[in-house]
């Protein structure tokens, strides 16, 4: 067992054996290291000031991960190196990402500036190095915001800085940087503290279950990005931290002939491309989850765990017949994704156990799927309703309809009624059609909140559903989406 | 050495060799290699205390108990600081108006109002004790709304605005009618670096604050007021804010005060850095306005007579609502000539944040007005919006203000058809027409709008500027005016001008913090003024000591002082080219002054309020958007697919930062319209108080085709190398935006006034939609 969090700063190893459980990475770098160049601009994940890269070497393969700073705990960087923006110059020698914001004007007041410089880097050093469009450098840069600039200068820069070979002083030491984070990777069980205070990191699936009966009231962190909040924004003071980016096996996905498995600990960036073959439109989905920074960080697991009725994947997942794997000690048992969710705040998981899997059906061929996102803004927002549609179709009737909803209830919840008013109807029906959208009000009656009123919710609940019948039926979503139009519909607005 | 001959010019003048060139912001690499420091940045002095505010759980009603004991015995607090603290006056409003106490005293004026601040050991320390306060309140019923103001009857100021000719007579008389009603939002700063400052206890009481402020000189002033200090005691210091938009131009003081009291008080350094949330709770936005208007017009869609109110929520205090809403009566007219008219303005006293200045500072709201009063009347007659537009413009002859000054500087007949071609507008009109009829759920829209943006301050005492400059013995020079830089380039132009005035490149010149010591009682950064009043300021100080030099050096060379010249790092006497360096430390040497102060005051102002009549601006600044929206009817989804920007920035000092400032006000001018909501609740407490709930713009929203150019012209008015103010009247290109999505929504019903309110978010939209088809 290892009493030490160890990363890497500069190439030197940091080791941290005191450090408090909740402290997180931006207050270490800027309180503790003093290194104030990453800034930090809202403390919630929601603006990338404070945006850091980790190199990690991930499946072999050197990763550059640009995560908040602000969110993450300080144990979550062990075994990476962490990169800030005063590492990126060669001596007086900018890097290319950082030249290129200067000739771009990329920086007004600059205080954006750091971590907008940290995601293109990340970008600078993504695989494959082809070199990036404009969508590209978007989805790099949607987790940072700028009241400055306006955007073009930078995504000016991403593009130039990103194009060509890849020729900075982090390339050229991989090899170095390779060796000096497999000395940090002992595949140790991590524990710092004591009894009642401390921070853990289980190497093992049967370490993590062991440790987490021993200390239910623990915290389970996947990546932080809600629990994060809770120490920055609610001021909570979490004693016992388990962390589960270290458990050997939770991160593995299985993609298999009918279905897709996910491990607990999967991130969103990790998922995305299975979830993409399954439908287009989960990839879409997964484009729009959070930020760049948020989607490298946060799981899967937590996404389903926190139990929020505004969780993304939680209703995709549902309308698919997601199932869920569960342990606790050693007892596994599965149960249907849709069951796990009880009431607001509720769900079906027992003290001590945790989110070990969820395995997601492929689509049958007579099997047709939407999910659409509803929120003020396309990047990093919140839905305000989100709405997966699974329809099977037999020539051009609806056999079976399976149907759920995120912003809607208390819950991610199935539209019954609906499903029922829709099975058996004809794609050619529209009035049957129409009447059945109709019945989401009886399916559901959400609230007003600040991200939309009870009325906008149900109106925009059944549009989405009306719009997905007409993709359904033939329609091609150039005509029905104002963005994030499926693969293969051509792109003319 | 043999001088170069310098015959080259351009449109006249002889060549520039720093202004007008596309140089980088002066903290360009500083900021990309996080070597820019912010307050937050620097090192603190030892036992510096960290401070936090405990805010008042009720919008309105009295304060009736406040239990500090769990406060105090929280872990890390050293002192607790209230009212009864203060030394001086329990006052931090920005004109001195008494309206704005630091801390509650009794009456509790909207939610989140400081009771109390703690100063703590440590950041997080402070935060938590503060919310262990126990809080005895008597609740009275707020007023949220504009209407829940206007229905209380309580104002912060008195009505005012513009009477001109006989509006009653001339709407009786017009052949067509039309009225309504706007909602405009309000709008978040936003500002990446949130309010903060560092208060270090010198000798006698004596305070140094760093404080991310535009005002600075009002910062010292009221802490001294605050302590009951002399003004000489205290020195505000500013290298750099990450943002500022406004809302660090009277609402920085207040921290600033909170960390200068608690320095006061403990002798210890104190840190003021409320987190986003408190920031957003407790400090003054945008101002959101309710528009009532009634327009008469003709079959051509000339206005014969608008009578119109607007009502600004401007919060529980005055703050700065004076200018702000004199400056949205300024621009109700925008573009357009208005011969009867009646331009009101209410300023609405309600239970939430005290509105303050935000970019434009009440000019967007006012053209917000006058462009839907445009657009309704097209929609009423079923004519192009752009051709209305024209044929409203000032043109000679009608050429007057309703507040009686007279357009001089018109060039928007030019700049129009300039962007209409560029834009290919009509062809894509038709085109827009085509696509809706054959479109179900998403329908497209198209709108080019105008701008029009006086430029100085209503206030005339605040259109002067002031610098001080020194040249070092190795031709180094010391730079200091009293503008501050937020992010819109206002050190590198001006650092450009003095190096001009040298004829010296520009790692000579060393743009330094802004500082109460160095240059006194100056104006805030604000109203676009930075680089004409500072600009023109610090071409005063350098040439004075520019001439002293070439003084004597026509004296030491026996040439004619009109002989001397400075250029390439040289001074050119005669047939003699003398290093810069040199002729510095010669001069030096025959005891030459290297040192001065300079000064400006906008000419030609004057402005009589009581009778709304005079020449408050010196000159306007013009510009025209033209903007392509795609909707969806049934879920009020939006996409912008283009925008083309045509603006008007004189003869720019340098056209790269002034991109800058048209691309980024223009898409914050976007984010004000779209996305970017404030939602009070019933209990007056702000729902959207952090970017998780407050959305601004992000890369994805931006045009997908995004073109920007700048117009050719000159000021007429002889400012700085004939440059125009820029920061403020780009935002208000994005009104495009907003026009076009209104645009795409009447389609739905041709010839029907559209309900859409501002900001245009997709339940705004999608409810606007729907009372199209009801009302068909
Ligand atoms: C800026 C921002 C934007 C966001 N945008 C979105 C969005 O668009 N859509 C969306 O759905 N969400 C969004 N979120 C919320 C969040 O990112 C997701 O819910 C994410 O999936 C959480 O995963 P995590 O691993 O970070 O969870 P954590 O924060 O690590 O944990 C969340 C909860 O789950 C528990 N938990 C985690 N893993 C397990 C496990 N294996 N077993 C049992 N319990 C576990 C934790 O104890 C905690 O209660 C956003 C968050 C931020 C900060
Ligand atoms: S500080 Fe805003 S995301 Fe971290
Ligand atoms: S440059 Fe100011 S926020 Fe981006």
């Amino acid at each position: 067992m290892r009493r030490e969090i160890a990363f890497l700063r500069r190439g030197q190893p940091v080791r941290l054996s005191q450090a408090a459980p909740s402290l997180t990475l931006l207050d270490y770098l800027r309180l503790e290291e003093r290194a104030t160049g990453t800034k930090e601009g809202c403390a919630e994940g929601d603006c990338g000031a404070c945006t850091v890269v980790l190199r990690r070497v991930v499946g072999g393969e050197v990763a550059y991960q640009a995560v908040n700073s602000c969110i993450l705990l300080a144990g979550q960087a062990d075994g990476s190196e962490v990169i800030t923006v005063e590492d990126l110059a060669d001596g007086d020698r900018l890097h290319p990402v950082q030249q290129a914001m200067v000739d771009h004007h990329g920086s007004q007041c600059g205080f954006c500036t750091p971590g907008f410089v940290m995601a293109l880097f990340g970008l600078y050093h993504a695989p494959p190095s082809a070199s990036p469009d404009r969508d590209a450098v978007h989805e790099w840069i949607s987790g940072n915001l700028c009241r400055c600039t306006g955007y073009r200068p930078i995504v000016d820069a991403g593009l130039t800085a990103c194009t060509g070979a890849r020729s900075d002083q982090f390339s050229a030491n991989e090899a170095a940087a390779r060796t000096a984070l497999a000395a940090l990777d002992d595949g140790e069980d991590l524990f710092v503290g004591g009894d009642t205070r401390f921070f853990a990191a289980p190497a093992s699936i049967a370490s993590l279950a062991s440790l987490y009966l021993a200390h239910p009231d623990a915290v389970l962190v996947g990546g932080a990005t809600d629990v994060g909040l809770w120490i920055t924004k609610q001021l909570r003071d979490l004693p016992k931290i388990i962390w589960l980016g270290r458990v050997r096996g939770l991160d593995a996905i299985e993609d298999m002939d009918a279905t897709i498995n996910f491990g607990a600990t999967v991130t969103h960036e990790a998922a995305w491309p299975h979830l993409a073959s399954i439908d287009s439109d989960l990839g879409e989905l997964m484009r729009r989850f959070a930020g760049r920074q948020v989607r490298t960080a946060g799981t899967i697991g937590g996404n389903i765990a926190n139990g929020s009725p505004i969780g993304d994947t939680p209703p995709a997942l549902i309308a698919l017949g997601a199932t869920l794997t569960l342990q606790k000690g050693d007892t596994v048992r599965t149960l249907p994704l849709e069951d796990f969710f009880i009431a607001y705040g509720k769900q079906a998981r027992h003290q001590g156990e945790f989110v070990r899997a969820v395995e997601v059906p492929k689509l049958k061929p007579n099997e047709s799927f939407r999910a659409l996102k509803l929120a003020k803004r396309y990047d990093q927002d919140i839905s305000a309703v989100m709405a997966a549609v699974k329809l099977t179709v037999e020539g051009r009737h609806i056999a079976e309809a399976s149907i759920a909803y995120g912003g809607m209830a208390a819950t991610p919840k199935r539209a019954s009624a609906t499903e029922a008013a829709l099975t058996g109807l004809s794609l050619d029906d529209p009035t049957g059609l129409d009447a059945a959208v109709l019945r989401l009000a009886e399916d559901f009656s959400p609230i007003d909140d600040m991200r939309a009123s009870a009325k906008y919710r149900l109106a925009g609940a059944q549009a989405l559903l009306a719009k997905a019948l007409a993709e359904i039926g033939g329609m091609s979503s150039t005509e029905t989406r104002v963005f994030g139009r499926r693969a293969g519909d051509a792109t003319a607005a | 050495m043999r001088p170069l001959p310098d015959t080259n010019t351009v449109n006249g003048e002889a060549t520039l060799r720093v202004v007008r060139r596309d140089l980088p912001h002066d903290s360009a690499r500083k900021h990309v290699t996080g070597g820019a420091a912010y307050i937050d940045d620097l090192r603190e002095p030892e036992g510096t205390l960290h401070l936090a505010i405990g805010g008042a759980p009720i919008a309105r009603g009295k304060l009736t108990g406040l239990n500090l004991t769990a406060v105090r015995a929280a872990p890390g607090v050293v002192a607790i600081i209230t009212a009864a603290d203060i030394p001086g006056t329990n006052d931090v409003s920005a004109l001195g108006l008494g309206d704005d106490p630091l801390f509650v005293d009794s009456q509790i004026s909207f939610h989140g109002q400081a009771l109390f601040a703690v100063a703590a050991t440590s950041r997080d320390a402070a935060r938590k004790a503060a919310l262990l306060a126990k809080v005895e309140t008597e609740t009275e019923t707020p007023n949220i709304s504009v209407e829940d103001g206007l229905q209380s009857g309580e104002t912060v100021l008195n009505d005012y605005g513009f009477v001109v000719g006989d509006v009653a007579s001339a709407l009786a008389k017009s052949p067509h009618r039309a009225s309504g009603t706007l909602h405009i939002g309000g709008q978040e700063h936003f500002y990446l670096e949130g309010q903060i400052a560092l208060a270090i206890p010198g000798e006698e009481g004596d305070l140094h604050i760093f404080s991310s402020t535009q005002h600075p000189s009002e910062v010292q002033h009221i802490v001294a007021h605050l302590l009951g200090l002399p003004q000489a005691a205290i020195t505000v210091e500013v290298r750099r804010m990450g943002g500022g938009f406004g809302g660090k131009e009277s609402q920085a003081s207040a921290w600033a005060a909170y960390a200068a009291l608690a320095a006061h008080i403990t002798k210890h350094a104190c840190k003021m850095r409320p987190d986003r949330d408190a920031d957003m709770a407790m400090t003054g936005k945008r101002h959101d306005f309710r528009v009532d208007y009634d327009v008469g017009f003709d079959d051509s869609g000339l206005i014969l007579g608008l009578d119109t109110t607007l009502a600004a929520r401007c919060g529980y205090s005055a703050d700065l609502s004076a200018g702000v809403v004199d400056r949205a009566l300024f621009h109700t007219d925008n573009a357009y000539y208005l011969s009867d008219t009646n331009i009101l303005s209410k300023r609405v006293r309600t239970n939430t944040v005290s509105n303050t200045a935000f970019r434009g500072f009440g000019g967007p709201q006012g053209m917000m007005a006058i462009e839907r009063v445009i657009d309704c009347i097209a929609w009423r007659l079923g004519l192009d919006p752009l051709d209305v537009r024209m044929r409203n413009y000032y043109a000679p002859g009608r050429d007057v203000t309703p507040y009686g000054q007279t357009i001089e500087d018109n060039v928007l007949p030019e700049l129009t058809s300039q962007i209409e071609r560029s834009s290919d507008y009509r062809a894509r009109r038709n085109e827009i027409t085509t696509f809706n009829a054959g479109s179900r759920f998403l329908k497209r829209g198209i709108a080019l709008v105008p701008l029009k943006f006086g430029i100085s301050f209503t206030a005339q005492h605040l259109n002067q500027g002031s610098a001080l400059v020194h040249v070092y013995r190795d031709g180094s020079v010391h730079l200091n005016h009293g503008g501050t830089e937020m992010g819109q380039g206002l050190f590198v132009k001006i650092a450009q001008v003095v190096a001009e005035t040298f004829g010296i490149s520009m790692p000579y010149v060393k743009v330094m913090a802004t500082h109460t010591a160095k240059v006194p009682n100056t104006s805030p950064t604000a109203a676009s003024s930075g680089s004409d009043i500072n600009g023109m300021a610090a071409l005063d100080a350098a040439m004075a000591i520019r001439n002293r030099i070439a003084a004597f050096a026509a004296e030491r060379y026996q040439v004619d002082a009109a002989h001397v010249s400075f250029r390439d790092d040289t001074v050119i006497v005669g047939n003699e080219v003398i290093p810069f360096p040199e002729m510095v430390e010669a001069a030096y040497r025959a005891r030459v002054h290297l040192s001065s102060t300079g000064f400006y005051a906008t000419p030609k102002l004057h402005w009589d309020r009581d009778k709304g009549h005079g020449r408050p601006f010196f000159y306007f600044a013009y510009g025209a958007a033209c903007a392509e929206v795609l909707i969806d009817t049934t879920t009020g989804e939006l996409r912008v697919l283009r925008t083309d920007l045509l603006h008007d920035v004189g003869r720019s000092l340098n056209p790269a930062i002034d991109i800058g400032q048209i691309e980024g006000g223009f898409v914050q001018g976007m984010g004000w319209l779209t996305g970017e909501e404030l939602v009070f609740d019933d209990k007056g407490r702000l729902r959207t108080h952090a970017p998780s709930t407050y959305k601004i713009p992000t890369a994805f929203d931006l045009p997908e085709d995004f073109r920007v150019a700048l117009f050719d012209n000159t000021n007429r008015e002889d400012t700085i190398y004939r440059s125009k103010a820029v920061g403020e009247p780009p935002l208000m290109l994005g009104i495009a935006v907003f026009a076009a999505i209104a645009d795409a929504i009447h389609s739905l019903a041709p010839g029907k006034p559209v309900p859409l309110n501002a900001p245009a978010t997709a339940e705004s939209i999608l409810h606007a939609c729907s009372c199209m088809v009801s009302i068909r």
